[in-house]
């Protein structure tokens, strides 16, 4: 070990190549986006958004109080027939609009993602913003044509759609959320994050500047209060959320017996299975994709990784080698690889899981980087020598955290791959293509990566299979959730 | 000479396969059969694990069959009750509407993923397509009317979907169902793939809206009190949970297939590089 712990140390110096914040023009404090407008909260309060990366303040934002909620509800329920009513290409184009004010604001938005939630700006530059501005193109593009995405039915929308997002791709759920339901003639109320509400804001901006009519988007940041509020109204027709399986429950359980349609995108625990064919430097290139991009906040991260015992110290220690290589630092560096953990609690909650697995008797090597002095951060770390009932190996870190298990034979790497209430997504890696097939079907996962990781695409449906949700969003399964089948 | 004694049928749960009494002993008189009345298991919350346990076993295997395989077998499911319809306590309509529901449903097993699936047209050099799989693990719970269709009409779609099915009979009129447990032994659908239990749906259902290892209910039982306790239950285990209404006839039953089938398949979405 001595000799890695030393290669780790090795600091390949660039020179710092930050992401000039100059041309971001941020409000000193925002409202909530309410019938078209910002205002003030009125029985809400105003908080601070901090920069996990510096622990300053990005802004100051409106948190909604429960009548804040109702107004937004009261708002989206007035604007609905309206909305309805256009025609589809009309839709469409407003969010065609929507589209490409995203895309002219793309660097503005890219350096704001990065300050309020802490990513490293070659993520939010590179898959966050144009991601985000590609869902609203495709989903405009269906406004016109929603009878064909759903096998031809003549169909009409469900009405006020309430939208709960996350923390960890806060602009990019926002429009996974916003733009299906939207295109499809329903209204929204959205609730982004309380961490991370600072780029649904700008995207409030936009709409405004996109001349939608008021009261089709509502954007009312707040906390878990807020969420429990939204999801309560009585005079909401959907409920979306993306979020931990905890409080997914929490939801399904609040609507029980009240009809309403309910799509929820959760929490996983997603194998990636490295077998003994695999193109080795190729996979260990796409496990560290797999569980360190976005610090590992990402719902269908490669967190358990299986590899096949015959590979298993190779595979360990290229992937050691090249976790000492990471760059952990300021996420407006171009050349940052791992930023800030999103928050204090989230960094809390990852520092615990991680004794834990120490405590039960895994194996720890976390990279011998320098954390800056403020902010929340954690170096990338590796497990060995775990058992599958240890928490590392069962419940979600949402952090840097890649715990390794091995097996045998494929028909072992399945099971363990399956054993799980958790279903989101899979990784394998292996050169033969029949394998890659028969593996990926007997998979209960939701999106299955063969030789890749974490790839997004507005046209291709993703979402999860047992406790990791149900309901799909992206492409044309996308539709289904905020339609009903006209009778 | 004296009349000849009919022999008379002893009604049985339908688990696994086999037909068993319940394992709590119990049972309920009913009105109906040759003797005036007749008995039939009150089926327990163990009986409800031992289905459900018998359907997850069958599960794989079932979901890994062909979507051709599996419509020949619903179409045979549908030859056999159409030979057995005088043998089914129901009403001929009933009866033949379920038969025709069923002839529906076979005919959509390998039509689901054209509609439902495809290639998605991803802006980077990668195969992706998107494809529905079964759910799992269906519990079914039957509405009191019509007795045979308002199982059938929910049985069908999730058969064809390539699911295991426990379902809960109609409380009012349980023999149809019963019945059916006789056709699905003839009719090559193997063993746990369909679990049939007669008893109390206030016991029953919750039982299996609760079970972990249950991943879709379908409640068409139309009670609403019912319907709120047991998606309380489905959220402990984030179960999928639907209440359509009973359906009375063919028209019913069929007038939107797909909701009923696309509600009990997961969509899974591969990606494979194309090139280097």
């Amino acid at each position: 070990m001595a000799t890695q712990e030393q290669r780790t140390k090795i600091v390949w110096d660039y020179a710092p190549a930050p992401e000039s914040p100059e041309h971001v023009r941020l409000r000193d404090s925002y409202g909530l986006f309410i019938d078209g407008e910002f205002t003030g909260p009125s029985d809400g309060t105003r908080v601070e958004s901090i920069n996990p990366a510096t622990e300053e303040p990005v802004a100051e934002v409106a948190f909604a109080g429960p009548g804040d909620i109702r107004r937004a509800v009261q708002a989206a329920r007035a604007a609905q027939p309206g909305w309805a009513a256009l025609s589809g290409l009309e839709r469409g184009k407003y969010l065609f609009r929507v589209a490409r004010l995203m895309q002219e604001r793309a660097r503005e938005l890219a350096v704001v993602e990065s300050m309020d939630g802490g990513k490293p700006i070659r993520e939010s530059r590179d898959v966050d913003v144009p991601l985000a501005a590609a869902h609203f193109f495709h989903y405009a593009g269906w406004a016109d044509k929603l009878s064909y995405g759903m096998g031809g039915r003549a169909v009409e929308p469900l009405g006020v759609a309430a939208q709960i997002v996350p923390w960890n791709f806060p602009l990019l759920m926002a429009a996974w959320k916003l733009a299906p339901a939207l295109a499809c003639g329903n209204t929204a109320v959205l609730k982004p994050a309380e961490t991370t509400p600072v780029t649904a804001l700008l995207l409030a901006e936009i709409i405004q500047e996109a001349e939608l009519p008021p009261g089709v988007v509502q954007i009312v940041p707040g906390d878990g209060a807020a969420g429990s509020a939204l999801v309560r109204e009585p005079d909401i027709d959907k409920v979306a959320f993306t979020g931990s399986t905890a409080v997914g429950k929490d939801i399904q359980a609040a609507l029980a017996g009240r009809g309403i349609p309910l799509t929820l995108e959760l929490g996983g625990k997603s194998a990636n299975i490295v077998f003994e064919d695999a193109a080795l430097d190729q996979a260990v290139e796409g496990i560290v994709n797999g569980i360190f991009f976005n610090q590992g906040h990402v719902c269908c991260a490669g967190s358990r990784l299986l590899i096949q015992e015959s590979v298993a110290e190779t595979v360990i220690s290229k992937l050691w080698d090249r976790m000492g290589r990471l760059r952990l630092g300021d996420p407006l560096d171009k050349n940052t690889d791992v930023g800030a953990i999103n928050s204090r609690e989230q960094l809390d909650r990852i520092t615990a899981l991680v004794a834990s697995g120490e405590e039960e008797g895994a194996l720890r090597r976390s990279v011998a980087c320098e954390l800056p002095d403020r902010g929340y951060w954690f170096a990338p770390t590796l497990f060995t020598d775990v058992a599958p009932a240890h928490r590392i190996a069962a419940e979600e870190i949402f952090g840097p955290v890649v715990s390794v298990l091995t097996f045998r034979t494929q028909a072992e790497a399945i099971e363990k791959a399956n054993s799980t209430p958790y279903g989101l997504a899979a990784g394998i890696w292996t050169d033969k293509g029949s394998k890659a097939f028969e593996v990926a079907a007997a998979l209960q996962a939701g999106v299955v990566w063969q030789n890749t990781y974490n790839k997004f695409d507005p046209s291709a449906a993703f979402g999860g299979y047992k406790e990791s949700g149900f309901g799909r969003e992206g492409g044309m399964s996308g539709l289904r959730p905020y339609l009903r089948v006209a009778s | 000479m004296s009349e000849r004694l009919p022999v008379r049928k002893t009604y049985k749960l339908f688990i696994g396969g086999s037909f068993v009494r319940s394992e709590s002993g119990r049972y309920d008189r009913i009105a109906g059969g040759a003797g005036g009345g007749v008995n039939i298991p009150r089926g327990s919350r163990k009986d409800v694990r031992d289905a459900v346990a018998a359907a997850r076993k069958a599960s794989g295997g079932w979901a890994a069959r062909t979507a051709y395989n599996r419509g020949q077998i619903l179409y045979r499911f549908a030859e056999a009750l159409e030979s057995r319809a005088a043998d089914i306590g129901a009403e001929r309509d009933d009866v033949e509407a379920s038969i025709d529901v069923l002839v529906h449903y076979a005919g959509w097993t390998d039509k689901l993923q054209p509609v439902l699936g495809g290639i998605n047209p991803v802006a980077a050099p990668f195969l992706s397509f998107s494809v529905p799989e079964p759910t799992g693990v269906v519990g079914i719970v039957a509405p009191d009317a019509p007795p045979l269709l308002g199982l059938v009409a929910e049985l069908a779609p999730a058969l064809a979907a390539g699911n295991t099915v426990i379902a809960v009979l109609s409380g009012e009129r349980p023999l149809p169902g019963l019945d059916l447990g006789e056709v699905l032994g003839i009719a090559d659908v193997p063993g746990g793939v369909v679990n049939l239990l007669s008893g109390r749906r206030d016991e029953l259902a919750p039982a299996l809206a609760g079970h972990h290892a249950v991943n879709a209910i379908v409640d068409a039982s139309g009670a609403a009190d019912l319907a709120a306790a047991i998606d309380k239950l489905a959220a402990e285990s984030v179960t999928r949970a639907r209440h359509p209404a009973p359906a009375t006839s063919y028209a019913e039953a069929t007038a939107d297939p797909l909701s009923r089938l696309e509600g009990l398949t997961e969509l899974k979405t591969a990606w494979h590089p194309v090139g280097a």
